[in-house]
């Protein structure tokens, strides 16, 4: 059995340590915001938090997580009110939509390390997330706007 | 060019009351016609929207949503002429059944051809309620209109819930009455071109969601396939799954036996969790007989369809004026040029996958999918059960490109339910899906014109050889040549163009060997992203040859004479509107201005999918070429769209927006190589298709028109890959005739022209 940290709620399961954190959010603890889409990290689709870092869940062992907090698109803002998921829909993001948890998860952690990111920053650490239907334009724009607004609420 | 799918349109309009709801509806009992058949036993009345006691408007919508907010879009056409509050307005994304007619998504169709009937169920509803509320008024109701989800007589109103729950509601329409119904002039829309935030949106930002691979239910188990070595004519010989049995969860591997002879050769292989399926797959040997595809590559593709096109017999004509032959002997120059396309995956970023279970003897198929009507038939012959005992669920597409519009990946999920008599969710990992796509064939065109005095053009001949999907997969939508020979229309549309080029041929020719070794697909954009490529290249090459200018030549043939007139409704200004868009875009790019060394602005223009939908779009793309490494910067896309009527403004751009990136990634990024039976690439680390980092600046004008709305979800793609090229050869002279342009062919190009 191991305990898992997700959304801050513990969770204990019955898999083996070496399957993909990534099945184990979407089919044993049901959360399906996390997609499936490349399955060796390269879309970027399936990125969640681990210990608040940017992680392909697809490629992450149940195992290797320990008891490090798990965040998913679900719990990245309790009523999906975070600045970057308001910015998404302020900005009409997603089109088919199928990558944009991850997206938005990749681009919450860009804000950390971020505030105030340049093309170039968001181009270094938004490369990893395909996105099939090509709203590249609008993502560039999103994180600029929810990273103004997280910078006002600093400022406040 | 065929019959397209239509929507119930041209029999009774019916409103009656049902259950607490107003219901609105055409009876439909004439779908059967040519291509689009639906057996008229299991017809009922059609129903396209409901308002409730609360006022509430639920718009019913047919099409996929898979990125294009149509659902949005077509609610939008309602509320419009029924003048509704539009947050009023829901939308219900129907599974399949009979009722709704042809289900299909797909070919930029959906706006150009709900707009017509929604417009009018909107305003019979209109009237209806007119009528109705005027009588609760105690008004005339010549002296009453309708705002806002109210009927307004004199200084009193009465609620559309008002009027649902005190009036009775019995109002039908003759055809004739519903073809004369008043649709309101485009002054007073007070939504359709207006903005709107998309109705799908916010829950494509929290992970709500639901996509075909979210679907589950009690007592599912999971299955990945083993994809066979050919994609047509694998057989199984033996399977070892000895070593699988050392997975946890591993249940048992089975040989699906298909009727329908869509999954030939595949292998199920089940267990308890999904990555427990991928293990077990990875472990189960499977022995086959293969296909004759095993020992068909790439280039015997584009071999067969040379020597197609080098034989003057064959293939199907669509246009072949008497006099080409004299315009060509008569000629005083000749331009011939042959162009290639590779391979194209789709890649939509869901892999595909099915659940698939029987419940009180209807089969359920949970997936995301574009052509129910196509796929339904297949389903039932594979299950043997008629079409009635089988639905299919609707969910969000994690993305369509086309791919969706081949349902076979529902097959095998359905085939193991059916065996194994539980439900299986079937999900297939990326290497299986690209395996397992039905791809852009690659194509080989040639092209002739023939010049006279002066530098007329007095002649021009379009011979393409490809796979056709529509052959290979809807037999019954294939469209018939001059001489009644069947043609795929998908895979040939964009060669039969608007510019005035004196005597033409247009042939289309069915590459077999393409269609036997593996499925052609469709994929955005399908026939147009390839004869527009070869077209618009050549029409720049042209261009030089008789020392034109490229946005002059094109101006000069775009003169709207004879065959190019255009007729309402759809192409009203023909080919004018084509050089509209040319001379704006060019303008736009300040065209003729001097540019940084080793820059260039290239042009390129279509008419979108078809003649009978045009949408007019002309491009400039200015690129910047490394000399010493052959690499190509796309630095701006400009793009200038006339699609008629745009119903929501917002949606429209982000599909040009996508088209546009999608011409520039399958243009410099894309590509792959059919290889002995099999595509070479089988992931992202190999496949490329754009990132975030790849994109130019865009700059998107849409014209404003008041025209029948057309389509918008593929015509931004047809026109990058040619202005590109243009654009590389106004920069450093290379021409390039083979996509994708990769930097050694540039160096090779730059390198033969010196």
């Amino acid at each position: 059995m191991t305990t898992l940290h997700i959304n801050r709620r513990a969770i204990t399961i019955d898999v083996e340590e070496n399957t993909p954190l990534l099945w184990v959010i979407r089919d044993v603890v049901g959360l399906t915001g996390t997609k499936f889409g490349c399955g060796i990290g390269l879309c970027g689709a399936c990125t969640v938090h681990v210990g608040g870092r940017p992680t392909r869940s697809c490629i992450t062992s149940v195992g290797s997580v320990g008891a490090a907090e798990v965040t998913t698109i679900e719990g990245l803002d309790s009523k999906g009110e975070h600045p970057l998921q308001r910015a998404w829909i302020d900005l009409q993001v997603p089109q088919c939509g199928y990558c944009q948890s991850g997206q938005i998860m990749q681009a919450a952690a860009l804000l950390k390390d971020f505030p105030a990111p340049s093309d170039q920053d968001i181009d270094g650490v938004m490369t990893g997330n395909l996105c099939r239907c090509m709203t590249y334009v609008r993502i560039r724009k999103a994180i600029k706007r929810a990273a103004a607004e997280l910078r006002g609420r600093a400022d406040g | 060019m065929a019959e397209l799918p239509q929507l119930p349109s041209r029999r009774d309009f019916l409103i009656g009351m049902a259950g607490a709801a107003l219901v609105f509806g055409f009876r439909n009992d004439s779908l059967a016609h040519g291509a689009a058949p639906v057996a008229q036993s299991t017809f009922e009345p059609t129903i396209w929207y409901s308002i409730d006691r609360d006022g509430i408007v639920t718009v019913n919508i047919i099409r996929a949503e898979m990125g294009q907010h149509i659902g949005t879009a077509l609610a939008r056409i309602v509320a419009d002429e029924l003048e509704v509050d539009w947050r009023k307005v829901r939308i219900d994304e129907v599974d399949s059944d009979p009722r709704w007619g042809y289900m299909v998504t797909g070919g930029s169709w959906s706006v150009w051809m709900t707009f017509p009937v929604f417009s009018r169920a909107g305003a019979a509803g209109r009237i209806a309620l007119i009528e109705a509320g005027a009588k609760l008024l105690g008004i005339p109701a010549d002296q009453c209109r309708a705002r806002s989800g109210a009927v307004l007589g004199g200084s009193r109103s009465v609620s559309y819930g008002e009027i649902v729950a005190r009036a009775d509601l019995r109002r039908s329409f003759s055809a004739e009455e519903l073809a004369k119904m008043p649709i309101k002039p485009a002054s007073e829309r007070r939504l359709i071109g207006h903005g709107t935030d998309a109705i799908d949106i916010p829950a494509k930002t929290n992970g709500t969601a639901r996509y075909g691979i979210d679907a589950a239910v009690d007592g599912m188990i999971f299955a990945r396939p083993k994809i066979p070595p050919t994609r047509n004519g694998s057989r199984v010989r033996s399977i070892d799954d000895a070593a699988a049995k050392s997975v946890k969860g591993y249940i048992r591997s089975l040989v699906l036996e298909d009727p329908s002879d869509t999954v030939p050769g595949w292998v199920m292989v089940f267990a308890s969790s999904y990555p427990a399926a991928i293990r077990a797959a990875d472990l189960v040997k499977v022995d086959w007989m293969v296909g004759a595809g095993a020992t068909v590559s790439e280039q015997d593709v584009l071999d067969h369809g040379a020597k197609q096109i080098a034989d003057p017999k064959g293939g199907t004509l669509l246009v072949d004026d008497p006099s080409l032959e004299t315009a060509f002997q008569s000629a005083t120059s000749t331009l011939e040029r042959t162009y290639t396309t590779a391979s194209v995956l789709h890649c939509q970023l869901e892999p595909v996958n099915a659940l698939a279970f029987e419940k009180d003897g209807i089969f359920e198929i949970h997936a995301g999918t574009q052509w129910q009507s196509l796929l339904l038939p297949v389903l039932a012959k594979a299950l043997d059960q008629p079409q009635e005992r089988i639905v299919l669920r609707t969910y969000a597409l994690g993305g369509g490109f086309g791919r969706r519009l081949n349902g076979d990946y529902t097959v095998p999920a359905a085939l193991a339910a059916k065996a194994l008599g539980k439900p299986v969710k079937m999900v297939l990992t990326r290497a299986d899906d690209m395996r397992f796509d039905s791809f852009r064939s690659p194509s080989i065109q040639t092209l002739r014109m023939a010049f006279g005095s002066g530098g007329k053009v007095t002649g021009m001949a379009h011979h393409a050889s490809a796979g056709w999907p529509t052959q290979v997969m809807a037999l019954d939508q294939m469209a018939k040549g001059l001489h009644g020979q069947l043609y795929d229309p998908f895979a040939i549309s964009g060669a039969d163009h608007w510019y005035t080029v004196g005597a033409q041929r247009v042939r289309a020719l069915s590459n077999d060997l393409a269609n036997s070794a593996f499925r052609p697909g469709w994929l955005r954009s399908v026939g147009p992203g390839w004869t527009n490529w070869a077209l618009e290249s050549f029409m720049d090459e042209a261009a030089h040859a008789a020392g034109r200018d490229p946005v002059a030549f094109r101006l000069a043939l775009l003169d709207s004479a004879g065959r190019n007139a255009g007729s309402a409704p759809n192409s009203v200004g023909g080919a004018k509107r084509q050089a509209a868009v040319v001379r704006r875009a060019a303008e736009k790019a300040g065209w003729g201005a001097a540019v940084p060394k080793d820059t260039g602005l290239g042009i390129a223009t279509s008419f979108g999918q078809e003649r009978a939908m045009p949408t007019w779009v002309a491009c400039v793309a200015r690129v910047r070429v490394d000399r010493d490494s052959g690499a190509v910067f796309v630095e701006k896309l400009m793009l200038v769209v006339d699609a008629g009527t745009i119903v929501h403004p917002d949606g429209a751009l982000a599909q040009v927006e996508g088209g546009a990136l999608w011409g520039l990634s399958m243009a410099l990024l894309e590509g792959t190589e059919f290889v002995n039976g099999q595509v070479k690439d089988t992931n992202f680390d190999t496949y490329t298709p754009m990132r975030i980092g790849d994109v130019p600046e865009l700059d998107i004008e849409f014209v404003d028109s008041t025209e029948a709305p057309v389509g918008l979800g593929e015509p931004g793609t047809t026109v990058v890959a040619p202005a590109i090229g243009n654009a590389i050869f106004a920069a450093v002279g290379a021409r390039l005739r083979h996509l994708p342009i990769r930097p050694n062919t540039v160096r090779q190009a730059l390198t033969q022209r010196t």
